[in-house]
C-alpha cells in the first residue's frame, strides 16, 4: 500500500517537473525569438515547411469535411424542411470548429511529427551541441523560428481550409443535392458573425503556439537512441493532439 | 587543487612554463548519471598551445570530461576555469563569450545534414563575423583546400564518407581559428590508414595554427606519437599525466596494462 502511493507520487512528480520544463521551455523560446540576431530566414524557411507544405493535406481535409458536413446536415435539416439552413450550418461548424481543429490535427501529424524527428535526430548525432560549442543557441537557431512559424502559419491554413470547406459544403448541398445557392450563401452571410471569424482565428494562433511548442520540445529532450527518438515523435503527436483537443474546449467556453 | 593525485599530475606536467600556462583547468570536478560517478574528483591542467591527449577504457568518461571543458556538461561539484574564469558560475551570454575561443570536432563530426560540406564550414563565418560572401567563400575553399576535401562543396554530409566527414568538421572547426580545440575522438571507427590521416592532418593544423589542442582517444599508441602530454582517466579521476615517453615508463600497472592492450605487464605483445 505504501509502495503503491509512494509510486503514485513519484508519478506525480515527474508530471509535474516535466510540466515545469515545458513552461520554461516556452518561457526561453519567447525570450530568444525578440532577441537579435533575427534570422528571417529560417523564419521564412520554417514557414515554408510547416505553411506551404501542408497545404495539400489541408486542401484534401478541407473539402472532404465540407462535403460531409454538407450531405450530413442536409438529411438532417431535411427532416425539418430547413435545408437553406445548410450554409449557416456548414460555414458556422467548420469556421468556428472544425477548420482550427482539424487543420492543427493535420499540421501536427504532418509538420510536427517531422519537427520533433528532425530536433531529436540533430540531438542524438551531436549537431545540437555543434551548434553550442560555436556559440550560436539551439533554442534561438532552431527552436524559436519553428514557434513563431507555427503562429503565424496557422491562421493562414484555417483560412484556406474554412474557405475550401464552405465550397466543399456548397458542391454537395447546391450542385449535387440541389440546394439554392442563394439560400446557401444569404443564409452563411446572415449566421455568421466577425466574432465567430475572430474566435476561428484565435483559435487557430493557439493551437498553432501549442503544436510546435510540443513538437520542439519532445525533440530537443529526447532520448539519445533510435527507440528514444520513436517515443519522442509519438509522444509529441499524441500530446500536441490531445492538448489541441482540451484547449478547444476551454477557449470555445470562452468564447461562446 | 590538493591531494596526493594533483601532485602526481602537476609534477608530470613538463616544465614549470607549462604549468604556468595552463590555459584550463578543472578544479575537484565531480559528475554523477544517476547513481554511476563518472567523474570522481578529476584535477587537470590544459597546457597552452600544445597537444594534451586524454586516454581511458570506453565508456570511462572521456567525452563526458571533454564536454565539460566547453560548459555542454556542467559538474556537480567543482570548477572548470578557462584562462581564469570558474564557465561553471557563467549565464549563457557570459559562457558563450568564452566558446567564442573554442572548436570542437565531434565523434560523428556533428555536421549539420541540411546543409552542404560549404555551406556547413561556412556556418561559423556567418553567424559570427560580417564578412561579406565573396570573403566568406574564399575562406571556406581555401579552408576545404588544407583539410583534402577541393571540389567536395556542393555535396551533403550523407553523401561523404566517414573520413570525409571528420575532414569536412575539422575545417569547420578550424574556419574561426580558435584558440583551442577540442577533439572527441576524432579517428574511432575509421581504417588504420585514414586515421593515420586523419591524425597526420590534426598534428599538422595544430603545429600551423598553435592552437590548445585537447584530444580523446583511445588509439593507443598512434596518440603518442602526435601529443605533447598524454592523461589517463581511470576511475574517475586523472591517474597520470606526463609526456608520452614519460607516461609509457609509468609504474601505475593499470595504466600499464591498458597501454598494453590488456595483456599483464611484461608480457609478449
Amino acid at each position: 500500500m505504501t509502495t503503491a502511493i509512494a509510486s503514485l507520487g513519484a508519478y506525480a512528480l515527474s508530471v509535474i517537473r516535466e510540466m515545469g520544463r515545458m513552461v520554461l521551455f516556452i518561457a526561453q523560446t519567447i525570450i530568444w525569438m525578440v532577441c537579435p540576431p533575427f534570422r528571417f530566414f529560417q523564419l521564412l524557411k520554417q514557414m515554408h515547411f510547416i505553411g506551404v507544405k501542408s497545404l495539400f493535406v489541408i486542401v484534401l481535409t478541407g473539402i472532404f469535411t465540407g462535403m460531409v458536413l454538407g450531405l450530413q446536415g442536409y438529411y438532417s435539416l431535411r427532416k425539418f424542411g430547413a435545408e437553406g439552413l445548410l450554409g449557416s450550418a456548414v460555414a458556422l461548424s467548420i469556421i468556428r470548429e472544425l477548420g482550427p481543429v482539424l487543420s492543427a490535427l493535420m499540421v501536427t501529424g504532418r509538420a510536427g511529427s517531422a519537427m520533433t524527428a528532425e530536433i531529436g535526430l540533430m540531438r542524438i548525432t551531436e549537431q545540437i551541441d555543434a551548434l553550442d560549442t560555436m556559440a550560436v543557441s539551439p533554442m534561438q537557431y532552431l527552436v524559436a523560428p519553428k514557434v513563431l512559424a507555427g503562429v503565424l502559419v496557422m491562421p493562414l491554413l484555417v483560412a484556406i481550409f474554412d474557405l475550401i470547406g464552405i465550397y466543399g459544403g456548397h458542391l454537395v448541398g447546391v450542385e449535387l443535392l440541389g440546394v439554392s445557392s442563394g439560400a446557401y450563401t444569404s443564409g452563411m452571410q446572415s449566421a455568421v458573425e466577425w466574432k465567430d471569424v475572430y474566435g476561428g482565428i484565435l483559435k487557430a494562433l493557439s493551437f498553432g503556439l501549442i503544436v510546435t511548442w510540443v513538437c520542439t520540445y519532445k525533440g530537443y529532450n529526447t532520448g539519445m537512441s533510435a527507440e528514444g527518438l520513436g517515443k519522442a515523435t509519438t509522444e509529441a503527436v499524441v500530446l500536441a493532439s490531445v492538448l489541441v483537443l482540451i484547449w478547444d474546449y476551454f477557449l470555445t467556453s470562452v468564447l461562446l | 587543487m590538493s591531494g596526493g593525485l594533483q601532485t602526481t599530475a602537476n609534477a608530470s606536467l613538463g616544465n614549470a612554463s607549462d604549468r604556468a600556462s595552463a590555459v584550463i583547468r578543472l578544479v575537484n570536478v565531480y559528475k554523477t548519471f544517476g547513481k554511476q560517478a563518472v567523474l570522481d574528483g578529476v584535477n587537470l591542467e590544459i597546457p597552452r598551445g600544445k597537444m594534451t591527449t586524454i586516454i581511458g577504457r570506453s565508456g570511462g568518461g572521456k567525452s563526458v570530461l571533454l564536454k565539460h571543458l566547453i560548459g555542454l556538461l556542467r559538474p556537480d561539484r567543482g570548477q572548470v576555469l578557462v584562462e581564469g574564469t570558474d564557465i561553471t558560475r557563467l549565464g549563457q551570454r557570459e559562457l558563450n563569450e568564452v566558446r567564442n575561443k573554442f572548436a570542437m570536432l565531434f565523434q560523428g563530426a556533428a555536421l549539420f545534414d541540411s546543409l552542404s560540406v560549404f555551406e556547413n564550414v561556412a556556418f561559423p563565418l556567418r553567424e559570427k563575423t560580417k564578412l561579406s560572401n565573396k570573403e566568406i567563400r574564399q575562406k571556406v575553399l581555401e579552408m576545404l583546400e588544407q583539410v583534402g576535401l577541393t571540389g567536395m562543396g556542393e555535396k551533403y554530409p550523407s553523401e561523404l564518407s566517414g573520413g570525409m566527414r571528420k575532414r569536412a568538421g575539422l575545417a569547420r572547426a578550424l574556419v574561426l581559428g580558435p584558440e583551442i580545440m577540442l577533439f572527441d575522438e576524432p579517428t574511432t571507427g575509421l581504417d588504420p590508414l585514414l586515421a593515420r590521416t586523419i591524425d597526420d592532418l590534426i598534428q599538422q593544423t595544430q603545429q600551423r595554427y598553435r592552437f590548445t589542442a585537447v584530444m580523446v582517444s583511445h588509439e593507443i599508441p598512434e596518440v603518442f606519437g602526435i601529443s605533447d602530454y598524454v592523461a589517463m582517466l581511470l576511475d574517475g579521476k586523472i591517474a597520470e599525466m606526463a609526456p608520452p615517453e614519460q607516461f609509457v615508463k609509468t609504474q601505475n600497472r593499470a595504466i600499464q596494462e591498458f597501454v598494453n592492450g590488456g595483456r599483464p605487464v611484461g608480457a609478449a605483445r
